[in-house]
């Protein structure tokens, strides 16, 4: 099997009146056929890799290679064999229907009239579109010209495909018609790659194959969702409901790994990893003493977010 | 890629410049524009000079002057700034660039084809600006008298230029958004200043004429003037009057190519650098 994606020491460096460091030093392979997710937080560098890798941005020192060819000076190469999708994207030209912008699009990658034609209709029916094909895009919903981007990343029928947040701003029903969509198209094509990102631990931990979690512009682990999940090792997984506190005074005790907070019918869901169960005593008494009321207590089978709790040391949000 | 691909993409995006251009009004709407822009755009200028020679017949020549420079100015402004606008269009309005820019077609020759819908319409403009000219307003033309291999040759080689500086100011487009509208006015206005567009380059100063002489519109106007022209005396006025046509023809020529070439590397090292700072997708809401 060879690599779709390989990424060397690659750093990306937006300058401006305050320097920001979107990728720093990342090495990164994707081989053929993976369903490869890469998770982090808002601002992580996820969409700034994804930029590198489609050739619609340019490193600022490393490289990168995408199906056998640098991103740099073989982009054209590149460009007929891949596409992206950004989730919440509504782009698209709204004097046009449905069907002549994904028509256009696939024109755009030569794909046969014929050949488009058939594969339009059958991702509009499958994506559930297929009663607005002829309607105008700039009448119809943001879901549905969600959709349409969807549709037009996946028409074009392309060797690897990036999906920058697929189902951000979705409801759930479509969100997992599209997953299921998602995990099929790798499935059935033999030597089809696709990396999507996704700050929605499910999502990762559902599709992919192997999953990266990236954080302020760093890789801090490569491994199946199955593998992460075991890094959290003898740490402990719990879940407390309390009243509301300010958990800034959990964080800090010595033991707790990470931890997210979660506001939930009046109460706070307090997730956490911590390095021994008895560390579980502490925070109670912390929580007590915050001036709050442990209204229920679990303990958990570690999850893609206890990994990266783990490995981060903070939650997702 | 192949020049069938290059073909491709030319029709696919004037059919796509086509569809915007036209699609965005009821067709009588549509139709009712396009005939009443032209005009209006025109008689501004008829208003001025009748106010100051008060008929047409008493300078038919310098009225032609006028009225064929104010008409077929119209190409310049709806050909060069509608190029430059299809960045800012596709980059912030549809957010489209995006896509365009990572699929295999060339953005140059996208926005080439996009033009097309640019030039028809500025053709159905100037059509109907002639119209009005030579039915209402009494503009000179003979048909039999036009000389039409010149209008044609000098029309092709005026759009080639036209479409090079609209690609030239396409790719300052990339690189920002803020002041691509203010640069596209500034650059409008000095040409239409400076090339002679209604009044002849003669009458500005040294250093103004010089700059003139350098741009291609100048040698476009000036022969579109003189193959339209029924009779000698419009050469006489716009300060050329010592080269012949094949002369003006070879500058425009020239300078076409000059221009082409400039705006091509000016392109090319537009998109490295938008590429390289991540504008190629940015949304400002300019």
């Amino acid at each position: 099997m060879s690599s779709a994606i390989e990424v060397r020491s690659l750093s990306r460096v937006f300058s401006g009146r305050k320097e920001i460091v979107a990728l720093d030093d990342v090495d990164l392979t994707v081989e053929e056929g993976e369903l490869f997710g890469l998770l982090g937080p808002n601002g992580a560098g996820k969409t700034t890799l994804i930029k590198i890798l489609c050739t619609l941005l340019l490193p600022s020192s490393g490289t990168a290679r995408v199906l056998g060819y640098d991103v740099d000076s073989e982009a054209k190469q590149i460009r007929k064999r891949i596409n992206m999708v950004s989730g919440g994207e509504i782009s698209g030209y709204g004097l046009l229907t449905i069907r002549e912008n994904l028509w256009m699009f696939t024109q755009f990658y030569g794909v046969q009239g014929k050949v488009a034609k058939q594969r339009i209709d059958a991702l509009l029916e499958e994506f559930g579109l297929e009663d607005k094909a002829d309607v105008k895009l700039r009448t119809v919903s943001t879901g549905q010209r969600q959709k349409m981007n969807i549709i037009r990343g996946f028409s074009t029928d392309p060797d690897l495909i990036f999906l920058d947040e697929p189902t951000l701003g979705l409801d759930v029903t479509t969100s997992i018609s599209i997953r299921n969509y998602l995990r099929r198209w790798v499935r059935e094509r033999e030597g089809r790659t696709m990396m999507l990102t996704t700050h929605y631990m499910r999502e990762a931990e559902e599709l992919c194959d192997r999953v990266a979690i990236i954080d302020r512009g760093r890789i801090v682990a490569v491994d199946t969702p199955a593998g992460l999940k075991r890094r959290v090792g003898n740490d402990s997984s719990f879940l407390i409901e309390t009243t509301p506190i300010d958990t800034a005074r959990l964080s800090s005790l010595t033991g707790v790994r990470g931890l997210t907070a979660r506001p939930s019918n009046g109460h706070l869901k307090v997730r956490m990893v911590l390095e021994d169960e008895s560390v579980i005593a502490d925070v109670i008494s912390a929580v007590v003493a915050a001036g709050g009321k442990v209204v229920g207590l679990s303990k958990n089978e570690p999850t893609l977010e206890d990994a990266f709790m783990h490995l981060v040391g903070r939650g997702l949000e | 890629m192949a020049v069938r691909d290059h073909l491709r993409t030319l029709r696919l995006a004037a059919w796509l410049g086509w569809q915007i251009e036209s699609n965005w009004a009821r067709p009588a709407l549509f139709l009712l524009y396009s005939f009443i822009r032209p005009i209006a755009t025109t008689l501004i200028l008829v208003i001025m000079y009748l106010i100051i020679k008060q008929d047409v017949s008493s300078d038919p020549a310098f009225f032609s002057y006028v009225y064929l420079g104010a008409t077929f100015y119209m190409f310049v402004s709806s050909v060069v700034f509608g190029i430059t606008y299809v960045i800012h269009a596709d980059r912030e309005h549809y957010q489209t660039l995006r896509n365009i820019y990572i699929s295999p077609v060339s953005l140059y020759v996208y926005i080439i084809g996009r033009a097309t819908g640019k030039v028809a319409l500025a053709a159905l403009a100037v059509v109907i600006s002639m119209a009005f000219g030579i039915l209402v307003l009494g503009l000179p033309f003979d048909p039999m008298l036009v000389d039409w291999p010149l209008f044609a040759i000098a029309m092709l080689l005026g759009l080639a230029c036209l479409v090079s500086l609209g690609l030239a100011l396409a790719g300052i487009s990339m690189l920002t958004a803020k002041h691509s509208t203010s640069i596209n006015e500034g650059v409008g206005g000095l040409v239409y200043l400076l090339c002679g567009a209604v009044f002849p380059i003669t009458v500005l100063p040294a250093w103004g004429q010089a700059i003139g002489l350098m741009i291609p519109v100048t040698y476009w106007l000036e022969l579109i003037r003189r193959s339209l022209y029924p009779g000698e005396g419009i050469a006489m006025l716009g300060g050329l009057q010592d080269f012949g046509d094949l002369t003006i023809l070879s500058f425009l020529l020239a300078s076409t190519l000059v221009f082409a070439a400039l705006s091509l590397a000016m392109f090319h090292l537009a998109d490295r650098n938008a590429r390289r700072k991540g504008k190629l997708d940015m949304i400002t809401t300019y």
